[in-house]
């Protein structure tokens, strides 16, 4: 039964005398070795120059503040139920008088971890965000020597708010706004 | 010259002596490898630079390698090597004894051997080597190359599978 | 080595030098050395260019214009396993002694086709001296024209010798870690690399000089340029042909993979030289005929 057109039939036929030879086939090889030479390469020479990541690039989680710099994020959960690899966990904390400038709505989220080494990056957690407060981005998780400074806290996750993170890209190609 | 010479004589002896005292049969191999590099700069002394040439081709490059691979392969060593039987001892010293004694006699007999000029002696250069090989001595050459080929065909018979 | 360049071996010149506890310290130290000597005695024979004429004086760009250099060279190239099986073996490694014992059986093997390749050759110009042979092969009169297939045999046989690839055996490094130099490291190393890329060098010389005419060049004669101009064009001809076969050399690399053990002894022993005692006999018949019988 052919699955494929494209599955050859292995014969063991007997070489002609030019095959034994070999030597047509290793000026073929060589030709494509030089062939080589003129393409394009395929890859970079990474310190110095990086490769761009695609618009879909789903990396390092950011928690977003809204413009006047507050936390967007108000500890509902709903990314913590969302994600496949229960890598998200969260305890929630009421606002005080006081702290407006800091939480936008009247819960926030007192401690948010995510564990890098049981998150897939799937983006779910994303989809699943009700105030567009979590977002994957285009930094990359950093290898670490110890297991417990995989789990990122707030002190990693939250944008700093001298230096906002630009996801104006994310979830464009996938049609939501 | 003369002290090229007795040099090289000395360095010759030097490692004929190292190859039978040595403990480690990998130093015999090498000591006898310095030999053959003495005895073909004797050769190139003597202006015959053909058989300086083949000698390290042939003893130096190959035989000896082949020594030596056979010696690794084994890999002999001092702990492994059982004595041998003082009656096998007694014979190899009477047979040495006894070489030695021809060697001897024929040198004696041989009267007095004149000393060739090595400037004069283009003998050794190949154009005459090939001269004389293919003209005076043709038929012991063929008888030779003759012997080569039946323990070429012997080796191969050897080291064939034997047929059921 | 799989992964050399010249950047590479410098860096190893800096690294720590490493001696095993249990090698065999004076073999070991001696084994580099023997190697890199042997490599560079080579191109004493090797003539590099034509005669210079500077201040009345007469100076030929060739080391020595030895009598048989032909026979030295393949001397010289016997005698260069040794180096390899002695640090193969003073390294007290089963790799290093893998290495070492197939480094010697593919060298004397690959020696046999070779050398008959270039009987043809001496054959065909009647001298042992690699300049008369040069010489000879003055105008557009290469002996690649002649000797095709002694050609063939010759760099099949000088990839073999180097221990390029795909002959690369001794130090194959998926079977036998690093070969006969796993146990190596710093200058030591070096030397070995060195040794090798020496030896790619130096056959690449002989391969320009014994058939593709040295440092000839064609119809360079009728500019009527001065002599010692045309010397020195010479040699930058003959380096250039030097530089296309490294090229040739790393090329072969880039496409060609390794051969299995067996194959290797079967191309060397039941292909090559056979081929080659046919090639000189075919070489004799013509030479015969030419003279008239």
């Amino acid at each position: 039964m052919l699955l494929t057109n494209r599955s050859k039939v292995v014969s063991k036929k007997e070489m002609t005398l030019s095959e034994k030879l070999y030597l047509p086939a290793i000026a073929t090889g060589l030709g494509i070795t030089l062939k080589h030479f003129f393409q394009k390469k395929a890859t970079f020479s990474y310190p110095e120059v990086q490769r761009e990541f695609a618009p879909v690039f789903r990396g390092r989680h950011v928690l977003k503040r809204d413009d006047q710099g507050a936390e967007r994020c108000t500890a509902c959960g709903l990314c913590a139920v969302a994600c496949p690899a229960e890598a998200i966990t969260m305890i929630a904390a009421e606002r005080k008088r006081g702290e407006e400038h800091l939480y936008r709505e009247e819960k926030y989220a007192e401690k948010y971890e995510i564990n890098m080494l049981r998150c897939i990056f799937c983006g779910l957690c994303e989809e699943a965000c009700p105030k567009e407060a979590i977002f994957l981005t285009d930094r990359i998780t950093t290898a670490e020597y110890h297991r417990d400074t995989f789990i990122y806290g707030k002190d990693k996750l939250v944008e700093p708010i001298d230096q906002r993170v630009d996801v104006s890209l994310r979830g464009k190609p996938s049609g939501r706004d | 010259m003369e002290i090229l010479f007795y040099l090289l004589a000395i360095v010759a002896i030097a490692s004929a002596l190292g190859v039978v005292l040595s403990k480690n049969p990998v130093y015999s191999v090498l000591s006898l490898i310095c030999t053959f590099f003495a005895i073909a700069a004797q050769y190139i002394l003597l202006n015959a630079q053909f058989l300086a040439a083949v000698h390290i081709i042939v003893y130096a490059g190959a035989i000896m390698v082949l020594f030596l691979f056979v010696i690794m392969l084994l890999n002999l060593n001092i702990l492994v090597e059982t004595q041998r039987f003082t009656t096998a001892r007694l014979t190899a010293a009477f047979t040495g004894g006894l070489l030695c004694l021809v060697l001897i006699a024929a040198l004696r007999s041989a009267g007095d051997i004149k000393a060739a000029n090595p400037a004069n002696a283009k003998i050794g250069l190949i154009e005459n080597l090939g001269m004389t090989l293919f003209n005076q001595y043709l038929l012991p050459f063929e008888v030779s190359s003759l012997l080569f080929l039946a323990a070429m065909v012997g080796a191969v018979v050897l080291a064939k599978k034997e047929i059921a | 080595m799989v992964y050399c360049s010249p950047w590479l071996t410098e860096q190893s010149f800096f690294k720590e030098d490493f001696t095993p506890a249990h090698a065999d310290k004076f073999l070991f130290n001696l084994a580099p050395g023997i190697a890199m000597f042997v490599a560079l005695i080579t191109g004493a024979a090797i003539p590099w260019g034509g005669t210079l004429h500077l201040f009345g004086t007469d100076y030929a760009l060739q080391i020595a214009d030895l009598n048989i250099g032909i026979l030295y060279i393949s001397g010289v190239v016997s005698i260069g396993v040794y180096g390899i099986m002695l640090g193969g073996w003073a390294s007290n490694n089963k790799f290093a002694l893998l290495g070492a014992i197939r480094a010697s059986s593919q060298m004397i093997s690959y020696e046999i086709g070779m050398g008959i390749a270039i009987i043809a050759i001496v054959m065909m110009s009647g001298s042992l001296s690699l300049d008369e042979i040069v010489r000879q092969q003055a105008g557009f009169h290469w002996n690649i024209f002649y000797q095709p297939i002694g050609f063939l045999i010759f760099i099949t046989c000088a990839f073999a010798e180097c221990n390029r690839t795909p002959f690369d055996l001794p130090e194959c490094e998926q079977e036998l870690v690093g070969g006969y130099h796993t146990e190596y490291s710093s200058m030591k190393l070096g030397f070995f690399m060195f040794s090798e890329y020496v030896n790619m060098f130096i056959s690449s010389a002989l391969m320009a000089s014994l058939y593709f005419g040295g440092y000839n060049m064609p119809f360079i004669d009728q500019l009527g340029l001065p002599q010692n101009v045309l010397t020195l064009l010479g040699t930058a001809f003959l380096f250039a042909k030097i530089f296309f076969f490294i090229f040739f050399f790393m090329w072969i690399r880039w496409t060609i993979p390794r051969f299995r053990y067996d194959q290797l002894m079967h191309l060397g022993w039941k292909v090559l030289m056979p081929l080659a005692i046919v090639n000189m006999l075919l070489t004799g018949g013509a030479i015969l005929l030419k003279n008239g019988l």
